[in-house]
């Protein structure tokens, strides 16, 4: 049996309907991030206690330890938790407009215009001896800027008399296959150098993240989570149907378009900082399905978790497993993401 | 503006693309009945209840709800005195019936306010009037399909609307199931007076329920009125293209809808074949 709390506050002008079960997977979630968090940040070249840890984020610690984790770790950390949080949710909002459980954000084509204007950048940027023309801090900019133009184009070649979820994946799909092969006509064309400094980006990595980036980031995702969550309600009845979402009042195509809007902005941070981080936006929100349940309220939060726990993780294997040699963490995202996205498929078919 | 009308509309012409469906339609529904949209498939029944719903814009003309334009009055308005339940709607997998039909309160949310006392009370009168009270944790997509419909149903009536349109409710359903979604809809109709407009295929059961029906031919009314004033042979006939005879239900007194056709006869007379 579920279990619900009222949360009723100064005279109702504030009430919810609480999920207990959902509330302490929630929590439950928090911890284990906060773990890995902690974890992550002793685990490397140089091994710190997880007490040392905590000492060190409070000021205390060795000056190496302060050196090490301040410097180097810390950084990388919160960036993999952050785009794991803005993919995840993202890919949670996706799912609930377009009303199914595969969409994600490199469906839409979202990432895949990403990498194209990173390509391009790093194509028209740079000169013979292949060194860059312009500051690589532009780099983040033409990510964002590419997954910005194309969510605005899937959107608008979707519209007819509003957009609808149905069209608005096929023209998700036709320009995603674009991105794609205009990506490797790029890579083509290019020297074999930038081939492989833009396939690591593509394949999506938080090395060299810096407190600038995370200066940038950490605000940036959570503003645009607390919308999202704010939302919730307006993902909830959209996931039923237009109709029925119309019929109780909801106005379709303006949610729809700020949801688009909210969630593009949220992949085109995390790309922008971390490349092209696949299948989270996929696996998170399912998971948290699972766990949580279908309500937008504890879906969002729960996915967000989910998705920050998997790239730390996925982070810290590619920067242990094979020292020194460094393994971007979307390669492990994608080696957990494509054997559940196959076993979705299975599941859908079979069900 | 007459006050029994809950809904009317005015020279209403709905049309997909360039083709028209419903021509200069003026229609009355009148308040506090239940009335049945009849006609062959095709002829506009369901896009007339969407064009009502506001789901589909007219090309030309007005609805009315009690005398005011709906297209002038805001969605959230409209949704607090007229609930709407589609064909075949699908939920998410996992949701409960709990969480669905809370959603019938979105007219009534803001961000912040989302679980009022009101909110509790107009959800558990839903839920106790569909049944569904002990079923209320279990996901939409487990149940049946009788009971997926009720928990439907349940969410239009915690909208808390005067009126409710049904887009065939019991499309898929059995019979069993047919006449206990029916039921409840008249039950409501009898005890609280909501207005019921519904799209029905079943033309003894649209008899057998409904006060009104509104038959539907060649893009306007061929007829409307008392089922047991205007069901006829000639109406069915006209209508949906069909012979047949117009009995008296034995149980109810509503006009039975025999057809013709082939069939095994088992009457020693004559058989009913009005060619043979």
């Amino acid at each position: 049996m579920r279990k619900y709390q009222n949360f009723r506050v100064f005279k109702e002008k504030v009430s919810f309907l609480v999920d207990r079960k959902a509330l302490t997977v929630v929590i439950l979630l928090l911890l284990v991030m906060a773990g890995v968090f902690i974890f992550s940040t002793g685990t490397g070249e140089m091994r710190i206690s997880p007490i040392n840890v905590v000492k060190v984020f409070f000021g205390g610690g060795s000056d190496m330890e302060q050196l090490v984790v301040q410097s180097f770790r810390l950084p990388r950390i919160i960036v993999s938790l952050m785009v794991g949080i803005g993919l995840a949710v993202a890919g949670g909002i996706l799912q609930g407009i377009i009303r199914n459980p595969l969409a994600s954000p490199d469906i839409l084509g979202i990432t895949g215009g990403a990498s194209v204007a990173v390509v391009g950048f790093l194509a028209i940027f740079s000169d013979e001896s292949n060194a860059l023309t312009v500051s690589i801090q532009w780099l983040p900019v033409a990510a964002f800027a590419g997954a910005t133009i194309i969510a605005f184009l899937v959107y608008f070649l979707s519209w007819k008399d509003g957009v609808s979820p149905i069209r608005l994946v096929l023209i998700g799909i036709g320009i995603y296959s674009l991105m794609k092969a205009l990506t490797t006509l790029m890579m083509l064309l290019g020297p074999i150098y930038q081939a492989s400094q833009a396939n690591i980006w593509i394949t999506g990595t938080v090395y060299g993240s810096n407190w600038s980036n995370v200066a940038i980031l950490v605000p940036w995702i959570l503003v645009l989570c607390v919308v999202a969550f704010i939302l919730a309600r307006n993902i909830n009845i959209q996931e039923l149907g237009d109709d029925i979402a119309t019929g109780v009042g909801s106005n379709v195509q303006r949610y729809r378009f700020l949801l688009l809007m909210v969630s593009t902005a949220l992949i085109g941070g995390s790309v922008a900082f971390a490349g092209g981080i696949g299948f989270v936006g996929l696996m998170a929100p399912h998971m948290a399905r699972r766990l949580v349940g279908s309500s937008f309220g504890a879906l969002l939060p729960a996915s967000a978790l989910i998705g920050g726990i998997l790239v730390m993780i996925a982070d810290l294997i590619g920067r242990t497993l094979f020292s020194p040699l460094e393994i971007p963490a979307g390669v492990f995202t994608a080696s957990i993401g494509a054997p559940y996205f196959i076993y979705l498929l299975f599941k859908t078919r079979n069900g | 503006m007459n006050t029994n009308q809950a809904i009317s509309t005015k020279q209403l012409t709905l049309s997909y693309g360039d083709t028209t469906i419903i021509n200069e339609l003026d229609l009355e529904i009148p308040k506090g009945e239940i009335t049945v949209f009849i006609g062959g498939n095709g002829c506009g029944k369901s896009t007339l209840l969407r064009s009502i719903a506001r789901l589909l814009k007219p090309k030309s003309g007005a609805v009315l709800l009690d005398g005011e334009a709906i297209a002038k009055l805001s969605t959230k308005d409209v949704a607090r005195k007229m609930a709407i339940l589609p064909q075949s709607p699908s939920a998410p997998e996992g949701l409960t019936v709990l969480q669905l039909v809370k959603q019938g309160r979105y007219p009534y949310q803001t961000w912040l306010k989302q679980w009022t006392s009101e909110d509790e009370e107009k959800v558990n009168n839903a839920l106790e009037a569909t049944g569904l009270m002990k079923l209320k944790d279990r996901a939409v997509d487990s149940l049946s399909g009788g009971q997926r419909q009720r928990a439907w149903i349940a969410m239009t009536l915690a909208q808390d609307t005067d009126t409710i349109l049904l887009d065939e409710p019991t499309t898929y359903l059995d019979m069993t199931h047919q006449i206990e979604i029916l039921d409840l809809l008249f039950e409501l109709n009898e005890k609280e007076q909501r207005t019921i407009v519904m799209v029905l295929h079943d033309l003894n059961l649209a008899c057998r329920y409904a006060h009104n029906v509104v038959a539907i031919k060649d893009q306007k009314i061929y007829a409307q009125g008392k089922p047991e004033v205007v069901i006829n042979c000639s109406l069915v006939k006209n209508v949906f293209e069909m012979e047949c005879e117009v009995t008296v239900d034995p149980l109810f007194g509503t006009p039975l809808c025999i057809p013709y056709g082939k069939g095994r006869c088992i009457l020693k007379q004559e058989r009913l074949s009005r060619n043979g």
